[in-house]
């Protein structure tokens, strides 16, 4: 009775915020400090990519589509490129299949790192954050040393790739994932035992398995709650096939899980790194590709840091593309701030929101 | 006797001033359109490698306590009015460094249906720093810059102070 004389009182947060270095915007309605519901409002990263790719050659869209996004720009241009050369009816040369494997996965430790440090911060847990992000600059610095850019790496043509490997290169590579190996076994406990980080991270923003399922999550958001999902492992694409990798699930389903199970990610990217190394296959880096692509349309389905990361193109026969969609992880895992917000406290939102690793200028586009 | 006093103290007040701002410059940074990778590079200037804390700037939350705005990416149609916004809610002096290609100039957004056009179209800016996106590198150095031209802006102030208490005097 009381309650319903009560108004609802609601928190407004974004698109500026202390939390987050994107724009995007929130209202949390709250009781007290218990939360009861939640809203997104999202769109001001919104440039209007989709359109603009339609007035740009099939090899300058390369390039601005990478720009979809900064953390991720490889599995953008990945997509891409794998969809517009099943249109053309072109394979990239096993080496540049296996070089694009080898920059995806070392993308995804960029990308779990950062992460591991942006969610530490909203946890208050700035040391951990510090540090994750000084050992984030090794795999940086082996990004730069491969392709000569630290966050566009530009290393897709169409048909092939730009960046080769020599010995000298590979063994570079080997001491950065050694050293971050050790590192990672570190962050692991950390996540794993750490009391105080164990109590905003235990039993908060639980998702059932069914659940994420309702919810359509992707990525290790999903697999912490024990959906098996997983583009790489689903349906393998580039070189997955020559260099497979096991999926990493966790049946917590909470954001313990989620930690555990993109730590768990990195052993796992840094196994294939070293296999591809070890085995690299010899050969051309690049295969001719025609200026104009023939007609037809495809779906290109690859496995981003953030989750499956999907690419309609339509071909109408000229050297620009008719129509390019792009589905984005982050559109999918929205669901789980607005879906497990009520009940929990004001202050686990941005660790709820972090959780699923949101990327507003890849969401947007 | 009074007046002289008085012009020195304004001396005073500017060299102290400009002591402060520039030694301890609080930073905000608003993305208005960017693809992270200005971002992420922002951040990683912070961080332990690069530690731009040693130069006193820190980032900070709330436009109302920060000094420089530091932007990036081109302005989005929904992005607008809030860049707008947060510029106005900053207490001058304010300074504004727009951080990369496309907050400079569009870049490669130029011409999408969304974006309005680049950060000096909406604001006024201050130093500009190129680069898809810059390295840390050149993001400390433009800063660094930008504090440089402070304190000789600050200087000219106190000399310009002194030079009026000299007048008054003769």
């Amino acid at each position: 009775m009381e309650n319903e004389t009560r108004e609802k009182f609601i928190i407004p947060i974004g698109p500026q915020h202390p939390a987050l270095k994107e724009p995007g915007h929130f209202e949390f309605s709250v009781d007290g400090e218990t939360v009861t519901g939640a809203t997104v409002r999202l769109g001001y990263v919104h440039r209007g990519i989709e359109k603009a790719a339609e007035e740009r050659n099939w090899v300058q869209d390369l390039y601005l589509l990478e720009r979809i996004c900064g953390i991720c720009s490889h599995a953008h241009a990945l997509a891409y490129s794998l969809g517009v050369e099943k249109l053309a009816g072109v394979t990239a040369p096993p080496r540049a299949q296996a070089i694009r494997q080898l920059v995806a996965e070392l993308e995804r430790v960029h990308s779990h790192l950062l992460w591991l440090g942006v969610s530490a911060h909203e946890a208050g847990f700035d040391t951990l954050f510090m540090f994750s992000w000084r050992d984030r600059e090794t795999i940086m610095d082996v990004l730069e040393g491969l392709t000569g850019n630290r966050v566009n790496y530009s290393v897709n043509v169409l048909g092939g790739v730009k960046a080769d490997i020599d010995d000298a290169r590979a063994d570079a590579i080997r001491r950065g994932i050694d050293f971050l190996e050790e590192r990672t076994q570190h962050y692991l406990k950390i996540a794993t035992s750490d009391e105080t980080f164990l109590r905003r991270t235990r039993g908060v923003g639980y998702t059932s398995r069914e659940q994420a399922e309702e919810l359509g999550l992707v990525g290790p958001t999903a697999r912490a709650a024990n959906v098996a999902r997983d583009v790489r492992v689903d349906v393998p694409y580039a070189a997955y096939t020559d260099f497979p990798v096991q999926m990493t699930l966790d049946t917590r389903g909470d954001l313990e899980a989620r930690f555990v199970v993109r730590i768990r990610e990195l052993f796992e990217s840094y196994r294939v790194v070293r296999q591809i190394l070890d085995r690299l296959p010899a050969g051309e880096l690049t295969a001719r590709m025609p200026r104009r692509i023939k007609e037809g349309e495809t779906v290109s389905r690859i496995e981003a840091p953030r989750g499956e990361l999907f690419y309609f193109i339509k071909s109408n026969g000229s050297d620009k593309p008719e129509r390019i969609k792009v589905r984005t992880p982050s559109i999918c895992n929205f669901a789980v701030v607005t879906g497990t917000a009520k009940g929990h406290q004001l202050a686990d939102m941005p660790m709820i929101l972090a959780g699923m690793d949101p990327c507003f200028s890849c969401n947007d586009r | 006797m009074a007046t002289i006093l008085g012009k020195k103290w304004d001396e005073a007040l500017e060299q102290v001033k400009t002591w402060a701002r520039v030694n301890s410059p609080w930073a905000i940074h608003f993305n208005s359109g960017s693809c992270n990778g200005c971002d992420i590079e922002i951040l990683a200037t912070v961080t332990p490698r690069y530690d731009l804390e040693r130069f006193g700037v820190k980032l900070q939350g709330s436009p109302r306590h920060a000094d420089i705005l530091i932007c990036t990416g081109p302005v989005t149609l929904q992005a607008r009015d809030r860049l707008k916004r947060v510029y106005e809610q900053m207490p001058e002096p304010k300074f504004v460094v727009a951080v990369g290609s496309c907050a400079i100039s569009g870049g490669v957004f130029q011409g999408c249906y969304g974006v309005v056009g680049h950060i000096d179209q909406v604001i006024p800016v201050d130093a500009y720093i190129p680069g898809c996106p810059p390295r840390p590198e050149a993001i400390i150095d433009g800063l660094v810059k930008l504090l440089g031209s402070l304190q000789a802006k600050g200087e000219a102030t106190a000399g310009e102070a002194r030079h009026d208490s000299a007048t008054a005097h003769s």
